[in-house]
């Protein structure tokens, strides 16, 4: 055996001098990390700085150019995820890896049956994952098809699908994207659970509060390599942020009181059935003023989308009114759709930006006249376009929004999720809308890019404009936000002021107990 | 309508169903598998001309039906190549499977036969002929069990009973063995497969060499069975007919069978009934010839439900980022 650490105990995991390359891109440089046996070790940093492929190395998806793997203090070579898996190495991605249509225990033993027939290994899986449920707090009904799962539960499945391979160490790839903040609670119970079982865990994440509640270490990743390794405890969310980004940044926003004015959109008893008749929307009333933003929290799937698509003219409604500055708009039919609405002073920062805000194999400028194609400024004669002056002025809105690489000719796909997201909010911003309505403003935005949206935001609000944000971050909820409604099942279950309510009240309101039943 | 004329009608429904259910249980494990199968007629087709061609030359019928097998093997994994390992798009793979196998029958049947695209009429043991099952003489003079179980059950090739037998058995497979249970799990999600440490090129080509080898022995069943030679474009849609039929059935084993008996019994009905009276007017028989395919477009445009095929169906795998 090797000896590499000076303890008696050898590392859980230590990389020495790792190093990939995907063409000229380096994604990885040089790195070394060491991790002791039985502690939660966090890597933060922005996208693109190597996380998950320095992960993905270790786990055997890639192959790294150069460096050593050693395990457990044994120098391990892990060409594919088979040699990972036999090296006691579990992954759990952040896109679940499950078949939807099987069961719990169906997904626990793929790849790891007994032998050729399904019966004992079924039977088996059935009696370990009671006794893992027992153990770790992971309880999940064994023959429950995955697709009925709450994504808690399927992300459960996927812990004990490690378990089940008998991994000493997990790695974690952003694994509480998706959870509402009690199963996030849970969440890390199970990973306290898992540390005092000496299960050593790597937490990827770009949640620095998180890294905070739950890492005993942290290592700082930037352009590939690794900055620093500290113990969790001598720093703080600040330096993190400032050591992942290589500059200060504002973690909380910077703004003033908001001065807010007249009602500008009035929502009343608005309901939208889809296409299966169900009730998406359910009598929801609010209105948003001049200068204010009205954050809407809750969990991802409960109406919010449904909202900003009937505000932004995608998809009608079933009954209720809205009025724009006084005067009702059409909620059915031809005067209903995008244009219409942007012509009523509506802008729209879909949630979706690759599916909703741009057309990724498109350039920069083709993007930027979506929505605004009919606008003077952009045609030539009534029969084409000004082509040129759309580059022009796409290339000065991406000066002015840091959008980076300047290049309007650059296909959005090209360009990383932060400045595919800047050219989004260029392009709605810069109409001066009168509504502002923004989905997931900063769903895998840097902090950088976080910081300059953010700032955006406000400084629109602050010339007297009204903001509708959608978003399921409740930092980001409770730092823009004049005042919080939360939605649950398509209602409105309560408002709030962001400083008369904490995260605790909003938790139990975007899990549907309301204020009465609380009380109860 | 009385039972010896039921029964006919049944019998040849068995017989002209056994390609289809073989075919149609071909395009299962290789849908299951998430790889679309269009190539099925082609693959029909190449086999029915080899196992024939084969069975001409040697006499003997069993060469034919591997020389059949090898065929429609090789054209599936054309298949594979340009789908799983060089992730082409499957149905224009599927497409230009057929063509290749519409043209390379006729051309190489011109070429060593010289017939205008046939084989030689096969005789003997060039051919598939029917079995009768043990005591079928014996219990023909049983009343209504005995004409059944003679005439019905007994007395088919024995690809028949190949055919036949392959349901049970491929859904003991699919949902029985560890195989099954991968097999099913990278047609809906190949990340799933790919992460738990399962190679997912093997299963998938796996899964369409298996298809290779179910439509090998309905082509040669085509051409070494049902007829005694190859004719050109003797696969005649039934290729196509089992896709139908595989969707009908939801992509599940025994859902296949039945609906094969019915595609069978349709067509059966148009060769049995070509003059058939409804109230006093008589249908033509190019009705009746093309009912089975009129009942597809109904049956796949109102009464399937709603036919969830495998997730990952028609979408080559690739490592993400």
């Amino acid at each position: 055996m090797t000896e590499t650490a000076s303890a008696d105990v050898p590392y859980a995991i230590e990389l020495m001098g790792i190093s990939k390359a995907f063409g000229p891109v380096q994604a990885n440089k040089d790195i070394s990390l060491q991790v002791s046996k039985g502690t939660i070790h966090g890597i933060v940093g922005e996208n693109g700085a190597g996380k998950s492929t320095l992960m993905s190395i270790l786990y055997g998806f890639y192959k790294a150019d150069a460096g050593d793997i050693y395990i457990n203090g044994q120098l391990t070579h892990i060409p594919d995820s088979q040699a990972a898996i036999r090296a006691g190495i579990g992954m759990v991605h952040q896109h679940f890896k499950l078949v939807e249509n099987f069961t719990v225990v169906e997904n626990v033993i793929l790849g790891a049956e007994d032998g050729a027939m399904l019966k004992p290994s079924v039977a088996k899986a059935r009696k370990l994952l009671k006794q893992l449920a027992e153990e770790y707090q992971l309880h999940v009904d064994p023959d429950s098809v995955i697709e009925e799962l709450s994504v808690g539960h399927a992300q459960r499945v996927e812990i004990l699908k490690q378990l089940y391979r008998e991994a000493d160490i997990l790695i974690l790839d952003e694994p509480t994207g998706v959870l509402t903040p009690s199963e996030a609670n849970h969440f890390f119970r199970i990973l306290d659970g898992l540390k005092a079982e000496g299960k050593t865990i790597v937490l990827i994440t770009h949640k620095l509060r998180e890294i905070m509640r739950v890492t005993d270490t942290v290592s700082v990743m930037r352009r590939g390599e690794m900055t620093d390794t500290v113990p969790t405890a001598s720093t703080s969310p600040e330096e993190l942020a400032e050591m992942m980004v290589g500059r200060k940044v504002l973690l909380r926003v910077d703004k003033q009181p908001a001065k807010s004015g007249k009602v500008v959109v009035d929502v009343r008893n608005l309901t939208v059935r889809d296409d299966q008749k169900v009730e998406r929307l359910k009598d929801v009333s609010l209105s948003v003023r001049a200068g204010e933003i009205l954050g809407i929290a809750g969990v991802a799937g409960n109406g919010q989308s449904e909202l900003l698509k009937v505000l932004g003219g995608m998809i009608p409604a079933t009954s209720g009114t809205i009025e724009m500055n006084g005067a009702a708009i059409d909620l059915t039919g031809k005067r209903s759709d995008g244009q219409s609405r942007r012509a009523r002073g509506i802008s729209h920062v879909p949630e979706d930006r690759q599916r909703e805000g741009l057309i990724m194999p498109f350039m920069a400028w083709e993007n930027m006249a979506f929505g605004y194609h009919n606008d003077p400024a952009y045609q030539l004669n009534r029969l084409l376009m000004d082509n040129n002056a759309l580059k022009r002025i796409t290339a000065d809105k991406m000066q002015s929004y840091d959008v980076r690489p300047p290049d309007p000719m650059l296909a959005a796909k090209n360009f990383s999720g932060g400045n595919q997201q800047k050219l989004v909010v260029a392009r709605e911003i810069e109409r001066n809308p009168d509504l502002l309505l923004v989905g997931q403003p900063t769903r895998g935005v840097d902090i950088g890019a976080i910081e300059f949206i953010h700032k955006q935001i406000i400084a629109l609000r602050d010339q007297g404009k009204a903001i509708l944000l959608v978003s399921v971050e409740l930092d980001e909820i409770f730092g823009l936000s004049d005042r919080i409604a939360v939605m649950f099942d398509g209602r409105i279950m309560g408002e709030r002021l962001p400083d008369e309510t904490d995260e605790r009240e909003l938790g139990l309101l975007m899990a549907g107990v309301s204020e009465e039943k609380g009380a109860a | 309508m009385d039972l010896s004329t039921v029964i006919l009608l049944l019998d040849s429904s068995v017989r002209l169903a056994t390609p289809l259910l073989l075919a149609c249980l071909a395009g299962l494990f290789s849908e299951r598998a998430g790889i679309i199968d269009i190539g099925l007629e082609g693959k029909l087709l190449i086999a029915a001309f080899f196992s024939a061609s084969a069975a001409a030359y040697t006499g003997n019928v069993w060469l034919g039906l591997l020389a059949g097998v090898a065929a429609s093997m090789v054209f599936a994994g054309l298949h594979g190549l340009a789908s799983i390992t060089f992730r082409g798009n499957q149905l224009i793979s599927g497409v230009a499977i057929n063509f290749l196998a519409a043209g390379m029958t006729v051309v190489i049947g011109e070429s060593w036969f010289a017939l205008g695209g046939r084989t030689p009429q096969l005789e003997g043991a060039g051919r598939f002929h029917n079995i009768t099952l043990p005591f079928a003489e014996a219990a023909q003079g049983v009343p209504f069990i005995g004409p059944i179980y003679h005439d019905l059950i007994s007395g088919h090739s024995i690809l028949v009973y190949v055919g036949f037998l392959m349901v049970p058995l491929t859904w003991w497979v699919l949902f029985r063995t560890r195989f099954g249970l991968r097999l099913r799990a990278v047609g809906e999600n190949p990340a799933a497969v790919d992460t738990a440490g399962v190679s997912v090129v093997g299963m998938r080509f796996t899964a369409v060499l298996i298809a290779g080898v179910l439509c090998g022995i309905a082509g040669a069943y085509l051409a070494t069975g049902l007829s005694a030679g190859f004719v050109k474009d003797m696969s005649a849609g039934r290729g196509f007919i089992a896709l139908a039929a595989l969707i009908f059935s939801k992509w599940r084993p025994w859902y296949a069978l039945m609906a094969c008996l019915l595609f069978g019994l349709l067509d059966a009905t148009g060769s049995l009934f070509q003059n058939i009276q409804v109230a006093g007017i008589s249908v033509p028989v190019q009705f009746m010839q093309a009912l089975p395919y009129i009942l597809t477009v109904v049956i796949l445009a109102g009464f399937v439900g709603k036919a969830i095929p495998p997730k990952a169906g028609g979408t080559p795998y690739v490592k993400e980022q």
